[in-house]
Order: C-alpha cells, then structure tokens, then sequence
C-alpha cells in the first residue's frame, strides 16, 4: 500500500486535493440538479474520504514533524504562505472530518426537505474549512478557514434549523467571531514581533515559534488564543451558545458540529496554544485555571444533562462533559494526557455523531425529541435500539469502547500531575451513566404505551450503512487503540517538549543552563523537519543571525 | 513627457482628466437640455432609451479621463507646481473613476424611473468627480479647497436632485447647510495655518513646521480647524450628524457614489495634508485623530445595530468605516497610508455593489427599503442574494473577501505604530458590525416573503448585471488575490511618505 501510493507520489498532492477537491464539489452540487445533488454530495465527500485514508500508510509514524509539508507564498508583502503538512495530532483529525462528512451527508437525505442543492454545497464548503483549519501550518491560511467555517454553519443552522434557529445561528457566529477577532489581534501582535526578531514578515508557524516572548507577552497573548479556541471547544462557562445550536441545527448540521467543528478549539490548543506559548502554558496559575475549568465543565454539564427533557439537548450537554475531558488531559500536560484528550476527541467525535444521527432518525420517524414521548422501543425497533445502546455505551466509556481509552487515558495523565483534579474529574465518568442510562432506559425500554410509538419503523439499509462504520469504529478503537496511540505519540511529544523546555522549575532542580539549550537544540530539529526553503529564498542573508535570536530567545524565555 | 510647470500648458497637461470630465460634462448637459430628451415622456422599462443614452455617453467620458490618468503615469515632474501627478494621485483617480462608473450604472434604469433630468444628474457626477480629483492632486491647500467645493456643491445638488421628493429636497439642504458650516472650519483653519507659516504650499508648510519657524499656538488652532472640516466631509463622530439623513434622503445611486468617493477624496486629501504637512505637530494632532477613530467605530455600529431601514443602515456602516479608516490616519505611518488607499479602493466596490442590490430590491426608486422588504430575496433571486451577502461579507471584513485583507491592512498599519487599544477597538467594532450585516443576510436567506411573488418584479437591467458581477470578482480578487493590488498600493505612498519628512517615532 504505501509503495502504490509513492509511485502516485501522494505525499506532494494528496493534501492540497483534501482542501480544494471539496471546493470542486461544491461547483459540483451546485451545477447538478435539485433531486440529484445528494447523491453527487455524497459520492463526492465518499472519495475524498478514500483519497484520505492514504494518509494513513503514506505517514511516517516514527516522526513528530510536520510530514508532506509543502508552502508557496501567497501574500508575499506580509510573508503569508500558502502551507500545508500534517502530523501527528492533525492527521486524526483530518480522517475525522472526511469520515464524518459522508455520513452526515447520507443522514440528511430524508431529513433535509428544501433548497437541497444549497445544502449539500454548504456541507461541502464546510468540509472544506475544517480540513483547511487542521492542515493550514501558516497562522494566516489558519485564521482564513477558522474564520471560513463560521459561514456555512451559520447557513447551515439558519436555514434548515428548527424554531429559533435565527437566534442560534446568530448566538453562535458572534460568541466565535469575538473569540477569533480577539485572537487576530494577537495573532498580529506575534507577526509584528516576529517581523522585528527575525528581520522578516512571516505568519509561518515555524518562523513564530522561534519568536522569542517574555512571560507577560505570553500570558496575554495565551489569554487571546484560549479566549477563541475555548468558545469553540466549548470550555465552561463559554459553552452556552452550543445547547442552542445544536438543538436548532438539522441533525447533519449537529453532526458536524459536534463530531469536527469543536476539535477545531482542542486542535488549536494543541496546535498553536501550547508550542507558540509554551511559558504562559506551564504557568502554574494558568494550568490551574483550565484544568479547573474543564472538571467545572464536566461535572456541570453531567448535572444539567440529566435534567433535559429533551434528548438533543442532553447530547449537546455531554458535549460540554466530553470536550472537558479534552481539556484536562491537554493540560495535564503528560503524554498519557494529551493522548488522551486527541483519543476523546476521535471518540466523542464518532459517538457523539453517531447519537445525534441516531436522534435524527427517531425525529424523522415521531417529529418530537421529548424522552417521555418514546418508550419501549427496543420491542418494535431491536436494531435501532441495539446501535443507540452501544453508541450511548461508547459514549460514557464503557470499557472495550473508543470512550473508556480515552477517558482513561486523559484521567490517568491529569493523576500523574494533578492527583485532586483527577478525583473530582473521574466523577464526571460515574455521572454520564448518570444521565444517559435513565434516557436509554426511557427510549427504549420501559412498557411501550405510547400507539404511536407501535407503528415504529427499524433501520432500514440507508441508516444501517451510517451506523455500521460508527460502530465498528467505537469498538475497534476500545479494544486496538495502539496503532492510533502509536502514530500520535511522537508528534505530542515535540510539543511535551517545546513546554517543558520553558518550565522555570527545571532550572530552580539544578539544570544547568547549557542542559536545557540542549533540550532547545533536540526540539527544534524536530520542529523544523522540513527544510525552509521558502525561507531561505526570501531571506537567505539573515538567516544566520536568525538562528542565532531564536536560540537568545529561547534561552531568555528559560531563564524567564 | 516632462512636465515643469513653467506654463499653463503644463497644468493642463498634469490635470488632463479634469479637463476631460469637465468638458464632457458641458457636453452631456448641453445633450440633455437639447430638448429631444424630454425624459417625461414616461413609458415601459423596455423602450427606456434616450436616458440611458445619455448615462452609457457619460461612461465614454469616464473612460476618456481613465485613459488620460493611465497615461499621466508615464509623466515625469521637473518642477513644483500647486498640483502634482505623484503616484498617490493617480490611484486616488482610479477609486474616483471606478465609483463614477458603478454610480452612473446604478443610475441608467434609475433616473429614468424616477423621471429625473438625465443631462444636468450625469454631468453633475462628472463635475463632482473632476472636484474630487483636483483634491486628490493638490499640492496646495487653496487647490484642495478648490476641490472641495467643486465636489461639494456638484453633491448637494445631486443630494436635492429629485425635487418630486421631500426627503430628497430636505436631504441636500441639510447637507448644504452642514456642509458650508465645515467649509467655514476647513477654510478658517487653512488662514490660520497660513498665517502661522506664511504658506499654503504643503511642502512649504512642512519645511516651516519642521524647522519651528511656525507660530505654534497658530498653527496647532489651524491643524485642529482643519481636522474638523475634514472629519465632516468623512463624517467621523461627532461631525456626523447630517450623515444618515442626506444618505438616506438622497437618491440611492447618489447615496452609494458619495458614500464612497466623496468619503474617499475627502479621506486622500486628509492624509496629504497630515502626512505631508503636519508631521510636525503630529503629538498634538495624534490624540485628537485616536479619539476620533474610537467614537467612530463604536457609536457609527452601536447605532447601526439599531437600525431597520437599510439605506440608513448602510449610512451608519459608511459611518463606521470611516471610523476604521481614520485608525489609519492616526497610525500615520506608510503602511497605514497605503493600508487606507487599499481600503478605500475594496471599499468603493463593496459599498457600491451592496447598494447596486439595494436600488435593485428598491424598485429603481425609494421603496422597500425596510428589512422586511428584504425577506425570502434569496429564494427568489439567488445569485442576487449571493451577491448581496458577498458584498455584506466582504463589508464586514470576513476571510475571503477583500473587505478582509482591507481590515488587516488597516489594522499591521495600527499595529506597527503600536496602537493597541485602538485595533482591539478596531475588532470589538467589527463584532458589533457582524450583527446588522448578518441580519441583512438572515431576511434574504431565512425569512419567508412577506408576501407571495414579492420579489417577482424586480427589474434587474443588465448592465446592473454585469456591474454586480464584475463588483463580486473584484471583491474576491482582492480577498484571495490580494497581492497585486497590494503592492500597488504600496509603491503608490511610497513618494508621499518620503515627501514627509520625518514621520511618526515622534509619539512612540
């Protein structure tokens, strides 16, 4: 496999297709008819899903860089390139999004009723976005399809959505937009200092991580970025426009949003918070602030769950719990951590979709999402009611599930630094059954009283086909996480190591100085393991002396 | 050719597209009052000839002075004259040249609709943009003010053009009266100015400023004066006041060709003369220009949110541009000088286009202007309803879009000069403004007609057609390509600022 795809040469193409062949879909849609443009959508987001599983033989698992990495310059007066490259943390992340996408797609052929064409280009622009968002190493090309997701989702929402769907679509652009304006001025204050540091405008994420920045130039621009990236994960207490938009949504809107939309704050923590602002990460304050927030989350958000009379609702509200879960492991700051938080993001994105989608077919069938309105459909519906149990299992972590390694893991890594955190964090796993068995018992079991509930039809082949790779994939990830764990592992451990490389504490235990330039000189390499070339080109007379400030840098940045 | 303005001939060489607009300005009138084209005639929208005839002549005329500033690129200056061809100039022409032509498009169906006088309404526009032109070109503060008037008095009659219409009648005496007010500062400031420095020559002023030869008490009273005639004519807050009612009673087209290129003159000649002349004294004006910026982006979008009538709603958002515009000013550096000429030129086509939309749904008149007229435009009219939210995007500074890569213009211009509250100002503003442009954009996608086949009637002329794509392309071009644009910017302040002396640094 990984022959035939170097003789295609994959690695130099397959990225870039990833982000425009959705674009060329849209056009695709668009140009089809009315009845046929779900079916084009969904074959469509299909073979980009198929082109990107060969990320997943033509990766290096052996190395924490960015791999494929190509850049062109696109604004050449502000240093902006185009670039792209995928690790570790991102790959995951990018064969979510084109595995979602498809069956979002295929689960919104009976639900979505109008202007269908405009819908499935919108899932694909969307597509497009968030695909952008994790490959894009350049902080401006990030900025550009962070900011790009906001519009489709916002259509998404307003168009197909429920009552208040205005409401929420509008709640949801502006709570992200402030988030991410805020985050553009700090984005422009770090090219400004890179422009005086390094002697050339560059928003290259290589380029700013050798930006030298005091501990308050940290600190605030840290409070800038986790401001946008916690509204979109959602962290406690910004989360409130997401119960809106999720129940306003359409179900495949829900889907996305929920399965890739908010990784894009986790991703982002990992991506950019951590490695660009490694002092302000460790802070002790800093660390404590969002740890405690992420178990205020999880625990606040498991009480309000079981109190929904609403199904989507409840989902919406484990989003919150899950996305804490993310949280705590980053910041836990520990390999087991941050792994993971990356494996609750896959797995929450997987479950999570999958209920929502599940919620999508009950609607279709009753046109309600109220609990007390089902019961006992398991007698009527077994195969249904089989996928939401496991699905609901999957979801708060049962053992031989996706969830369980990842909660797990994150647990574990939040114990080995954050012992209390940890306790108070793993009552949040006690408290999802807490709210989800009562529901899945309501739903599904119970006397089925309700006539309406008796005429239930069960899957048929269409929702079968959606369901069956969610499943499988929840338990295949429970039982065989290694070959994920294993491909994650060294690109989180360049980041472990930009952090600690900064921790002040290592030199108050006797390190000498010259002990962590060496760390500095093992991490960098790393970071850069794709040759700048770009770089050179624009500036091939500073370069010396760039090297030179990065590492004055990074050692002031120690001794800070 | 090289001119050293030892002659008149020289001058009429350097303002050759003057000359050209106003000439054909004479004759488009003369046209128009020639009788045969009576446009009172009444009629259908299919047999609207003689004043479009006159409308599509007017472009001949436009196009005629586009070449004539596309040739002054390739003349060069020997001597000092009261004008100068320098290349800030000449890009300014091109934003007043492209706001002409998308003016005189939305206003073919337009005034013969609303039965106006074809011949005085075309060659008004073009002696307004000869006015605005001569701003732009001034090397002395006599010529700008010559400038000012020729462009101000050609706008207040254009404002008060449809006499059928009280709004329209109030609206131009409103902006006259306003207007002559500012015109008293501006020119009083430019006495005391002269009295402190014994010139009117800007590059005489700077010199005399520079070297403390200038009675300061004198000249900071005329720098302020003249502050405040120029925020007038922007309409910066506070000096805004006329700005929503003259834009809202004039004539649509009207409203969209000066809420942009008299915004835009105004804008080029208050950055000559602050960058050129006033380097100087640039600690006293910087703090007056950061309040002003402030209050303009906060109260212009405070307040538009408030809105419901959409041709005052784009008034506010014209308002609150300038106040992004003015964070320019205050920056004061070359980044930020070339920052606003990209600016104004992404912003004259967004501007433009989002009102080419609004005469459309307006029934080439002025009804349905509210939101509700708004409702279910886009299952109607799709690609009208794309535009209009590419326009609304791209005014709202969304990634993407020109609109965008304007703002972050704007805001590396404010960042260079270390103006930090200012652009956090800048994107708290900008969150504010996502609110009305957005509601716009939910009417058109989200809410069903008022009532069934609203939209069937609308009359989209195609040269509105091929206006509106040709504004989307752009539009997108400069959001996705930016670099060329940029770049001409760029070189096109790059003699400005070296023309003023030692600029910022002063403050920071």
């Amino acid at each position: 496999m990984t022959l035939l795809l170097e003789s295609m040469s994959y690695g130099s193409w397959a990225l870039h297709a990833l982000v425009w062949l959705p674009l060329v879909g849209v056009g695709a849609v668009l140009a089809s008819s009315e009845e046929r443009a779900k079916t084009v959508a969904f074959w469509w987001s299909l073979a980009v899903f198929v082109l990107s599983l060969g990320l997943w033989w033509s990766f290096d698992p052996g190395s924490g860089a960015m791999q494929m990495a190509s850049s062109v310059s696109w604004i050449e007066a502000w240093g902006v390139h185009y670039s792209l490259g995928v690790d570790g943390i991102s790959l995951f992340m990018v064969l979510l999004t084109t595995f979602t996408t498809p069956l979002a797609i295929l689960g919104s052929f009976h639900y979505i009723r109008k202007k269908e064409r405009a819908f499935y280009a919108l899932m694909l622009l969307l597509e497009m976005g968030v695909v952008g968002v994790f490959l894009a190493t350049d902080l401006f090309l990030f900025y550009v399809f962070f900011e790009l997701t906001l519009v489709p989702m916002y259509f998404i929402v307003g168009i197909w959505g429920g009552e208040r769907r205005i409401y929420a679509a509008v709640k949801f652009f502006l709570y992200t937009a402030l988030g991410s304006l805020l985050m553009l001025v700090a984005i422009l204050y770090i090219y400004a200092r890179a422009k005086a540091q390094l002697g050339f405008p560059s928003f290259a994420y290589m380029d700013l991580l050798r930006v030298p920045l005091t501990l308050q130039e940290q600190l605030w621009l840290f409070g800038a970025f986790a401001l946008a990236f916690s509204i979109k994960v959602p962290l406690f207490p910004l989360h409130t426009w997401l119960p809106d938009a999720h129940v306003e949504a359409p179900t495949p809107g829900s889907v996305v949003l929920a399965a890739v939309l908010l990784k894009m704050g986790t991703y982002g923590f990992l991506r950019f918070l951590l490695p660009l602002f490694p002092g302000a990460a460790q802070h002790p304050t800093v660390v404590t602030v969002m740890l405690a927030l992420g178990v205020a989350g999880i625990i606040y958000a498991a009480w309000v769950a079981a109190v929904q009379p609403d199904a989507k609702k409840l989902v919406a509200y484990t989003s919150v719990a899950h996305m804490g879960f993310v949280v705590i492991g980053i910041f836990a700051l520990t390999l087991n951590g941050i792994q993971g938080g990356l494996v609750v993001m896959i797995s929450h994105g997987i479950s999570t979709g999958a209920l929502f989608l599940l919620l999508g077919m009950l609607y279709e069938r009753r046109h309600t999402r109220l609990i007390e309105d089902f019961g006992g459909l398991a007698r009527v519906a077994p195969w249904l009611a089989t996928a939401f149990v496991v699905t609901a299992l999957a979801s708060i972590g049962l053992p031989g599930t996706s969830g369980f390694v990842g909660e797990f893991l994150a647990l574990l890594g939040t114990f080995e630094s954050h012992p209390v955190m940890a306790v108070v964090a793993s009552t949040g796993v006690i408290f999802a059954a807490y709210y989800m068995l009562p529901m899945v018992q309501k739903v599904f079991f119970n006397k089925l009283e309700k006539p309406e509930n008796r005429e239930m039809k069960d899957l048929d082949r269409r929702e079968l086909t959606i369901l069956t790779p969610m499943l499988a994939l929840m338990i295949i990830l429970g039982v065989f996480p290694t070959p994920i764990l294993e491909r994650m592992e060294p690109s989180v451990r360049v980041v472990l190591e930009r952090v600690e490389a900064a921790n002040p504490e290592r030199e108050l235990a006797g390190v000498a100085p010259g002990g962590s330039a060496d760390t500095v000189e093992l991490t960098l390499p790393a970071l850069e393991a794709q040759p700048p070339e770009t770089r050179v080109a624009a500036d091939p007379v500073d370069e010396d002396t760039d090297d030179g400030n990065a590492q004055d840098g990074l050692e002031a940045a120690d001794q800070d | 050719m090289v001119l050293d303005y030892s002659s008149n001939l020289h001058y009429f060489w350097a303002l050759l597209p003057e000359f050209i607009l106003c000439g054909w300005g004479m004759f488009i009138l003369i046209l128009g009052v020639s009788g045969k084209r009576d446009p009172r005639k009444g009629g259908d929208l299919a047999a609207e000839g003689p004043s479009q005839d006159l409308g599509l002549l007017t472009l001949v005329g436009v196009l005629a002075a586009a070449l004539a500033n596309g040739w002054l690129y390739g003349v060069t200056e020997a001597g000092q004259g009261l004008v100068t061809v320098d290349r800030f100039r000449l890009f300014a022409n091109w934003i007043f040249l492209l706001s002409a032509v998308f003016g005189v498009v939305m206003s073919l169906t337009y005034v013969y609709r609303q039965r106006l006088q074809a011949g005085e309404f075309y060659s008004l526009t073009l002696f307004a943009t000869a006015g605005m032109m001569m701003m732009a070109s001034a090397r002395d503060l006599m010529v700008i003010f010559l400038g000012l008037e020729v462009m101000s008095i050609s706008v207040y009659a254009l404002t008060a053009f449809n006499r059928r219409d009280r709004r329209s009648a109030e609206a131009g005496l409103k902006y006259f009266l306003l207007g002559a007010f500012s015109t008293g500062f501006f020119l009083y400031g430019l006495a005391l100015v002269y009295g402190a420095t014994g010139s009117t020559d800007i590059a005489s002023i700077a010199w005399a400023v520079e070297s403390g030869a200038a009675q300061r008490f004198l000249l900071v009273l005329g720098v302020g004066l003249l502050a405040v005639g120029f925020s007038f004519k922007v309409s910066a807050v506070p000096f805004h006041m006329w700005t929503p009612d003259v834009y809202e009673g004039a004539p649509t087209p009207v409203t969209a060709f000066m809420s942009v290129a008299v915004k835009a003159a105004a804008f080029v000649a208050f950055l000559r003369v602050f960058l050129v002349a006033f380097p100087g004294v640039y600690a006293e004006w910087y703090p007056i220009m950061w309040w002003l910026a402030a209050l303009t982006m906060v109260v212009a979008n405070v307040v538009a949110v408030a809105q419901t009538n959409v041709k005052r709603m784009l008034a506010y958002s014209s308002v609150a541009h300038a106040g992004y515009l003015m964070v320019a000013l205050t920056a004061a550096n070359e980044i930020a000088a070339a920052g606003l000429l990209f600016y104004l030129l992404v912003y004259a086509v967004m501007n433009m286009g989002a009102f080419a939309v609004v005469v459309v749904v307006g029934r080439q008149g002025e009804d349905s202007l509210q939101l509700e007229d708004y409702a279910g435009l886009g299952g109607k009219q799709p690609l009208l309803g794309i535009f209009l939210t590419i326009f609304l995007l791209s005014l709202a500074g969304f990634p993407g879009t020109g609109g965008f890569v304007g703002k972050i213009y704007l805001l590396q211009g404010a960042v260079d000069a270390d103006l930090w509250y200012l652009s956090v100002i800048l994107v708290l503003a900008t969150v504010v403004s996502y609110y009305y442009y957005l509601r716009l954009a939910w009417y058109v996608w989200m809410r069903e007609p008022l009532e069934d086949g609203q939209h069937d009637t609308l009359f989209i002329p195609l040269t509105t057609r091929v206006a509106l794509a040709a504004g989307v392309a752009l539009i997108l071009l400069f959001g996705i390509f930016p670099s060329a644009a940029m770049d001409f910017a760029r070189d096109s302040v790059a003699t400005l600022v070296s023309a003023g002396t030692s600029m910022a640094g002063i403050v920071h």
